[in-house]
This record gives structure tokens, sequence and C-alpha cells, in this order.
């Protein structure tokens, strides 16, 4: 992989001039420890140290709502045209939600690609940024604390300068139109990225052990953590929402109040949801709140571990750190986890 | 990074294919079979499909619901879809008028094993509207006839005014191909000629073997506790017994995620799961 290095002074005009590749999105400071992904103009807009933001990557790829069809009697259904979306340059994403896409690439790619994902992908870049994890972060567990795909450009801060990976032609492209910027990496450099993945790994605070657990999760299916969580969940959705890789939407439809014709939609869901498994006729498969708790863990713990080979959590620590009521991720597996202990 | 990155290549999954309702035959109260046509004329001669897969179907202005196929891809042309009037869509679906225009797009799930199926016997048992998925089964069955060995459907309605297809199967009665067994639950109007009782007496004196046979289930969910005990007794092999199981499917590809029952999306590897893949999956019946 082709690695520059762009010294930190030159950072507010690199982030300028990556303004031809699209409006540049980064974490801003929205309030007290709360950061969000919003527009900048400048760098100093930009919070750079932020740990997380509350709402990852994904929202601008599958927007919390979005048209999938307009459609009409006479013309019937017809998707609107994605090429009127601005580009986006998304800077200032950190390892977990750069896998974070990289598992919604599997969900929303295969045999029916979602045209609507994939489209976006075409039209946002994304600017990888190393971080330090907090108490909340065990991404060094679920192996997401580095990434080498997934990115345009990836940038770790070494005190003074960022070392550049260029991970796709688009991110060449940027790094040309910037090449004034850059300077060639030295072995001092080298050494200095060393020494902070170094630092990196030995201040992660939270460990949990995932390398086993679909086996555990199906010895302790009937556990009864799962209704301990219950009686704290709130059945809010917020875990569903903060997460990098819940996908489930829900689709419905809107009609113009003169009946000529309407929209299908979609929306983000969350299986925490009363009406989620509900069908016709009012049968609901996952009608206690135990039931579908359960499930939220199980799909991405065990079900996803089938389907895809790895298990669909990359250890940012949202859900844990935006519970009204408190339920831990952590605490759950390690329940689930020490019970078996003889 | 992704195979995706080209999106003329990848057509919209989601978008439902104009067709029309060219006929409506009612069935029994609250329950119609659609004849639907692609308006694209290729579509409607080659659109093709296993039995047991189902559509995503497009009331314009009310939503989009899956149903199963009712037709046999033996018969192409026109898709039946039997469908009961209980949801927001279906309420639509049954206020249309004649000839309306609907979107439709699929055949989505895995459908029966047709491969497996060939050579041996089967034996189908269907319980109220379990009777819509199954019969295209039976009709591909018919229709290919050479293929398979004996032919067995039971299928059980509450009393006969509720008993979906009812022509067509009485019909199949005295038919030497196939051993249609038909009973209801009760008779007040004392018309029913054949047999009354639950759908599992159908099974006392029946000959089948086990080894060479599969079964294939649909129907509410306490009809197949008991016939799935009458199966095992006999001895059926749990990854010979088949189930069309029934699930919230708001996409049809995987992506939506309702459908989901532990490991197994329903619309991708279902909806036709063996007992084997039921007892893995607690959640399932």
């Amino acid at each position: 992989m082709k690695i520059v290095k762009l010294p930190r002074q030159n950072l507010g005009e690199f982030i300028a001039r990556l303004s031809s590749f699209g409006d540049i999105h980064a974490p801003t400071r929205r309030g007290d420890g709360s950061f969000a992904f919003a527009p900048v103009t400048n760098v100093s807009e930009i919070a750079l140290s932020c740990t997380r933001t509350i709402l990852p990557l994904k929202k601008y790829f599958v927007r919390p709502e979005e048209v999938m069809f307009n459609f009409s009697a006479q013309r019937g259904y017809e998707a609107p045209s994605q090429e009127a979306e601005r580009r986006l340059v998304v800077f200032g994403a950190h390892p977990c939600d750069i896998h974070g896409l990289k598992i919604l690439d599997l969900v929303f790619g295969g045999r029916c690609a979602d045209s609507y994902y994939f489209a976006r992908k075409n039209r946002v870049a994304v600017i990888g940024l190393d971080c330090m994890p907090d108490e909340y972060c065990f991404c060094r567990s679920t192996g997401t604390d580095f990434v080498d795909s997934g990115f345009d450009l990836f940038l770790s801060d070494i005190d003074g300068a960022y070392l550049v990976r260029i991970g796709t032609s688009r991110g060449d492209d940027m790094a040309v139109a910037a090449q004034s910027l850059f300077q060639e990496v030295q072995q001092r450099d080298r050494e200095a990225y060393k020494a902070k993945s170094i630092r990196r790994r030995e201040s992660f605070q939270t460990e949990i052990q995932l390398q086993d657990l679909p086996e555990i999760m199906d010895l302790e299916y009937e556990n009864e953590v799962w209704q301990e969580v219950a009686e704290k969940c709130l059945s809010c959705g917020t875990c569903s929402m903060v997460c990098p890789t819940c996908y489930c939407y829900a689709v419905f439809d809107e009609i113009k109040l003169d009946g000529s014709g309407g929209q299908r939609k979609r929306r983000w869901d969350s299986c925490l949801f009363k009406d989620y498994a509900l069908v016709a006729g009012g049968h609901n498969f996952r009608a206690k709140r135990a039931s579908r708790v359960k499930n939220r863990y199980f799909h991405k713990q065990r079900g996803f571990v089938s389907q895809y080979g790895r298990p669909s959590c990359v250890g940012c620590g949202r859900c844990k750190a935006y519970c009204p009521a408190g339920v831990d991720i952590l605490e759950v597996v390690q329940k689930l986890r020490s019970e078996t202990r003889v | 990074m992704s195979n995706h990155q080209s999106c003329p290549e990848c057509p919209n999954a989601y978008l439902p294919h104009p067709a029309r309702i060219i006929r409506t035959l009612p069935q029994i109260t609250d329950h119609q079979l659609f004849q639907i046509r692609f308006d694209d004329e290729k579509m409607a001669r080659d659109f093709t499909y296993r039995p047991g897969q189902f559509v995503m179907l497009s009331v314009v202005g009310t939503g989009e619901a899956p149903f199963s196929i009712s037709s046999s891809p033996t018969r192409p042309g026109v898709i039946e879809l039997c469908v009961r009037r209980i949801g927001h869509v279906t309420g639509a679906l049954f206020n249309l008028a004649p000839n309306a225009r609907v979107g439709v797009r699929g055949p989505y799930g895995n459908g029966f094993p047709l491969e497996k199926l060939e050579g041996n016997n089967l034996l189908l048992v269907a319980g109220g509207l379990g009777m819509a998925p199954l019969r295209s089964l039976l009709w591909y069955a018919l229709d290919n006839r050479s293929k398979f060995q004996t032919i067995t459907l039971m299928y059980g309605a509450k009393n006969p005014d509720e008993m979906l297809f009812k022509y067509e199967l009485l019909n199949l009665i005295d038919r030497a191909d196939v051993n249609c067994l038909l009973t209801v639950d009760k008779d007040k109007s004392g018309i029913w000629k054949g047999r009354v009782g639950v759908v599992t007496g159908l099974f006392d004196g029946l000959q089948i073997d086990p080894a060479h046979t599969y079964a294939a289930i649909c129907g509410p969910e306490v009809m197949f506790r008991f016939v799935l005990k009458k199966l095992l007794e006999r001895n059926f092999s749990k990854d010979r017994i088949l189930m069309s199981l029934e699930r919230n499917m708001q996409c049809g590809v995987g992506k939506c995620g309702h459908c989901m029952i532990g490991y197994k999306y329903t619309c991708l590897d279902g909806p036709i799961f063996t007992y084997w893949d039921a007892i893995n999956l607690p959640e399932m019946i």
C-alpha cells in the first residue's frame, strides 16, 4: 500500500483541497462529550480527537429515511435518480466504523445487491483517522482495531504529522491533487508509527472474549440473563440506531393527499420494536421483550457468524454508551460466559 | 472494496414489475384466487419459479406483502396467488377493480427441493390456507407424474364451506394416479359426503414407506405439531419432512432483517425448511 506523510500544519490546507471531491463531513462537537458527523468547511470545526460520534457512518449510505420509489397508478414504480445527490468526503472515520461499512457491504451485496447502498458507495469517499480507545471501546477484542481496506485514505497521527495510507484509486487522486502538501515517509516516522501502535494497544481498558461465543450462545439459549436484560431494556431501539452494523429497515408507502400518487419509503428499524416480527392477522413471532433482546444478541454473535463467517459487532461501544437503561453488552456476554464456568 | 461499484450493472432488486389481475376466482369467505399476468409479454411467458417460492405483491398506494405462489410453473403465462383478506395490503387487493394494475417482483425463497423429491413418494399434508403453497407442488407433481412414485394429498378444512380449491380437489378423488384424502373437522350442514375429523386421522390405515417418501406440511401451528408427531411415529427422517413457514417479510432478498429466525432468513434460506432445520432453530415452530 502506498503511504505518504502529511505534516500536521498542512491538514487544514489538505481538507480545503478535498472539497473538489465533494462536501466535507467530519465529526463535530454537539454537546458535552457528544459528537456527530456533520458538514464542515474548515479544519477548526473538526473534533479531531473525538472517540465516537453518536451515529456511525451508515447514515451516509442507508439514510434514516429514504425514498425507494415514486409511484402513481399510471406510471407504476420509478426509483428516484441518485445522480442529483451531492458527492461527499467523510473525514475522520475510525477503524471500527470502516469495519462496520465492510459488514454492510456483505449484507447489501450478494445476488440481489441493494442498488441504493452501492450508488452511495460510489458518491461518498471515506477518509479514516486513527483514534485512542476509551473505557467503552472493545474493538481490539472484535479484531476491528485496525483496518486495511474499505477507505480511500487513512490517516494515522504520529505526533506532528499523519502517515497517510492510500487505499483506492480515488484516494490516490486526492493525494495527487494535494501532492505539494505531502512528504516522503522517513525512518523515524516508521518508528513513531510503531511506538504509537504499541501505546494504543496498551490503552485498551475493556476486553471481551468472543471466539467461542456462538457455541456458548447455543448452550445458554435458555439462560435467565435474557429475562434480566428484558426487565431493564426499554425496547427503544437506540442500540440499533447507533450500531454501525444494524441494517434492518421497514418499508412503507405514503400517498399524496390528492391521491394522485405517492412514495415507497424505507426507514431504519429495530428488532427490539414490538411490531418487528408481527405478521398480518396479528400473530407476533417475538411478542415478548426477552425474545427480542435474545434475538438481537443471537443474530449479531451467532447468526451472523453462520451466515457471513464473522460476528456483526465491531466493538465501537455505542450500544453501551448510549443505552438509556444502562444495558451493557460486555456484562451480558460475561454473564453468559461465567455461568458456564464450573 | 465491494464488487458492486458500478450501478448500471445492478438493477434495482426492489422494483415491482407492472402486472394485472386478469381474473379473480372467489374461493371461500375472505379468500380469493388472483390470476396475475405481467404486462411485459416476454416476462409473462418466461417467468418461472419453483413450487414453494413466493412473490412480493404491491398494491399501488397501499404497500407490498409476500404471497406464496399457488400455481405451478408447468402452467406458465399467469401466476396464481391464493389470498386471505387479513391485513392492510390484502384488504386493498380485494377492493381492486377487474384488470387492475399491481406490481410483482420475485420469485423469492428456496422453494421445494425438487431434485431431491423426484423419484420419491410425495405426501402432502395441508390445513386451511396451507393448501396455497402445496397446490403448486401438487400440480407440479401431477404435471410431471412420471418423475414421482406415489402421490398422496391430505387436506383438512374446518368445514366444507372453508375448503380451498374444493371442486378442483374433489375432481382428483377418482383420479387413479393420486391418492386425494380430504377431511373436514365438522359438517353441520350435512352436505359433506367425505370424511369428518382432523387431518391426522387420515394417517390411519395409510401405507407409506418413510425411507422413500418426502412429506411436505403447511398449515396452522397446532396442525404442524400433530402431523410431525404422526410422521415421526412412522419413522420419517427429520430431513424428509419439509415445512413452509410464514414470517414478516419486507424485502424478500435478505436485507431488511424482519424474517430472520436464529441464523436463517426465511426469505433466502426458506420459506421451505426441514424439520431438522426447525429443531436447530428454537424459534421456528
